[in-house]
């Protein structure tokens, strides 16, 4: 027994294995036993990387042909398990897609889902996740009770992708299965927001604004101050939803988790839904007007101040120095 | 055209969350619409008013068979609503609300689409509305932006990592809402005196058919997380501008 065979959910963006699965493909091969990756699509050119950090085996479903990954993926998961591989655990981590599959295949194997989760341990055949609540406040630690396979959703960078395992990435083909009355969504069309400079979940400097900006146009301070410092753009969930700014920006739980060497909150009070998208950010500098502000109990620097102000004469004093 | 909303009644999260002994969530106290739900209620509300006829219903599962969430979203504009409300659910997982709700979409009546929020204010597992669609056989579209009715289908626009995605999918389906889409109707007063009186039928987990409530986890730690070392708090005095750049020069980040 023990935790031997597990699973990583793996997507690819532009052909490359995303960092989530990276991230995750690396967390496995420590845990020790084999090492298995379920691509959404065909691996590709993915598979190297994939191998190298850890995969022995990749599952591939081969073109979705518009179907959404959710029914889709978790059916050929399904099917590769009653096929006889059956893993004793299934990372996933916590995309959109990620979400859906693990959903799905947690009904249809009738299995407890833990998502949200930033670390997990192996103990004999006990597998355990830690789970942040209240914004980070608090480590929940939460023990699969039930029959493996345990399923459990990931945040984004809570592992370091580590290369250089050399894993055999034996590709194996795993089709989707007819999805019945389950399979009644399409695609019909993709559109792809453009965006300039670094992502957001990449970038070094991430300079983001919330409510105290006062008005839609006051984004564009935050805009010129992220091109400034060659970073990116984010915004708390208080402006996306007041449709300041597209949803691609928003930094938070239900947004982007980020992780920058810099990250500058612009009038942002610091609502939980925000923190845990930012609290592991290197250095944090805050600017808001109001000093009991949650988000200043995690700033480096905070000044209590009007971005009105401040963010102009900083806009103005970095323009000088260039 | 009749739509079933999935709403959640959450503590106040202007409050700060508590737990109980047994470490799940404090939820024995008021308990209000979440307002991730209000947006789902507003859509079908709309959809319906777009269709030209048809109900608004709402399901959910709360403790002390509480229904002042409920009373809102009855406020905005549904018709009715179904409670699960057992003693017996305190803690569930996702998966055991899952097969709760689909079990009471079934005691809602007749339905063309069931809407969900993404996750919810206080728990977020974010993985309810798809469950649901699995447990009731039905096809789903997570994320949705807008929704519009097509005939038998809905055109749906699918928010992703990248931008945006147009999906089609065929009735009856689920399908999950982000937050900010619509803006959510207040409740007239007419309205709240309407909601008074409409009805909401308690079932227990028996009447559903589902079997001895459990799941398959455990809590087996709560701890406080490591504090981040407290920072400088300056008040600005016209001139911490350059504190800023001062420590952006520090980090060799300009």
């Amino acid at each position: 027994m023990g935790i031997d065979n597990i699973w990583v959910f793996a997507q690819t963006t532009d052909g490359a294995a995303s960092s989530g699965t990276l991230e995750l493909l690396t967390k496995a091969s420590s845990l020790g036993g084999t090492v298995s990756a379920f691509v959404v699509g065909a691996a590709g050119d993915a598979a190297a990387a994939m191998a190298d950090h850890g995969a022995a085996k990749i599952y591939e479903t081969g073109d979705l042909a518009g179907a959404l990954p959710g029914a889709a993926v978790s059916a050929a998961m399904k099917a590769v398990i009653e096929g006889g591989d059956s893993p004793d655990l299934i990372m996933f981590p916590q995309s959109y897609e990620g979400r859906d599959v693990i959903a799905r295949l947690s009904v249809k194997l009738d299995r407890t889902v833990l998502t949200n989760s930033t670390d997990v341990s192996v103990d004999g055949d006990s597998v355990s996740v830690e789970t942040p609540i209240f914004g980070g406040a608090k480590i929940v630690t939460s023990t699969f009770t039930g029959e493996a396979p345990y399923l459990a959703a990931f945040r984004p960078k809570s592992f370091e992708p580590v290369g250089g395992v050399g894993a055999a990435g034996e590709v194996v083909s795993a089709p989707v299965p007819d999805l019945g009355s389950t399979g009644g969504a399409t695609v019909t069309a993709v559109h792809v927001e453009e965006t300039s400079g670094p992502k957001l979940d990449e970038a070094a400097v991430v300079v983001s604004g919330g409510r105290g900006l006062g008005e839609a146009d006051k984004f564009g301070m935050v805009e010129e101050l992220a091109k400034q410092l060659k970073g990116a753009p984010g915004a708390s969930r208080a402006i996306v939803d007041a449709g300041w700014v597209p949803y691609s920006y928003q930094v938070g739980q239900t947004g982007k988790v980020v992780k920058p060497t810099v990250y500058i909150a612009a009038g942002i009070s610091g609502a939980t839904q925000h923190m845990v998208g930012m609290k592991g950010s290197k250095n944090i500098i805050a600017i808001n007007k109001d000093k009991e502000a949650p988000i200043f109990g995690v700033a480096d620097l905070g000044i209590v101040g009007d971005v009105h102000k401040v963010l102009p004469q900083l806009l103005e004093a970095l323009a000088s120095r260039s | 055209m009749n739509v079933i909303v999935c709403v959640k009644q959450i503590p106040d999260p202007a409050l700060p969350g508590e737990l109980d002994a047994d470490n799940t969530l404090k939820r024995d106290g008021k308990l209000i619409l979440d307002e991730s739900d209000s947006y789902g209620v507003e859509m079908a509300l709309q959809l319906v008013t777009a269709a030209g006829g048809g109900a608004v219903s709402l399901v959910s599962m709360a403790p002390n068979e509480e229904v002042s969430g409920l009373r809102t979203a009855l406020a905005m504009g549904a018709e009715k609503a179904v409670l699960v409300s057992d003693a017996s659910l305190a803690g569930a997982d996702a998966l055991t609300t899952a097969k709760v709700l689909a079990g009471a979409v079934g005691k809602a009546g007749e339905y063309d689409l069931v809407i969900a929020g993404t996750e919810s204010s206080d728990g977020y597992t974010g993985t309810v509305p798809e469950q649901v669609a699995e447990v009731l056989g039905l096809p789903s579209v997570t994320f949705a932006k807008s929704i519009e009715v097509d005939g038998s289908n809905v055109k749906v626009e699918r928010q992703t990592e990248a931008g945006y995605d147009e999906v089609t999918c065929s009735l009856p389906a689920v399908v999950s809402v982000t937050a900010g889409v619509v803006e959510p109707r207040y409740p007239s007063f007419k309205g709240i005196m309407a909601a008074k009186s409409k009805p909401v039928e308690n079932v227990t987990v028996g009447d559903l058919g589902i079997e001895a409530a459990s799941w398959a986890q455990s809590i087996t730690n709560v701890e406080d997380a490591p504090a981040r070392e407290a920072g400088e708090i300056i008040e600005d005095d016209g001139e911490t501008f350059n504190k800023i750049v001062e420590f952006l020069d520090n980090l060799k980040v300009i």
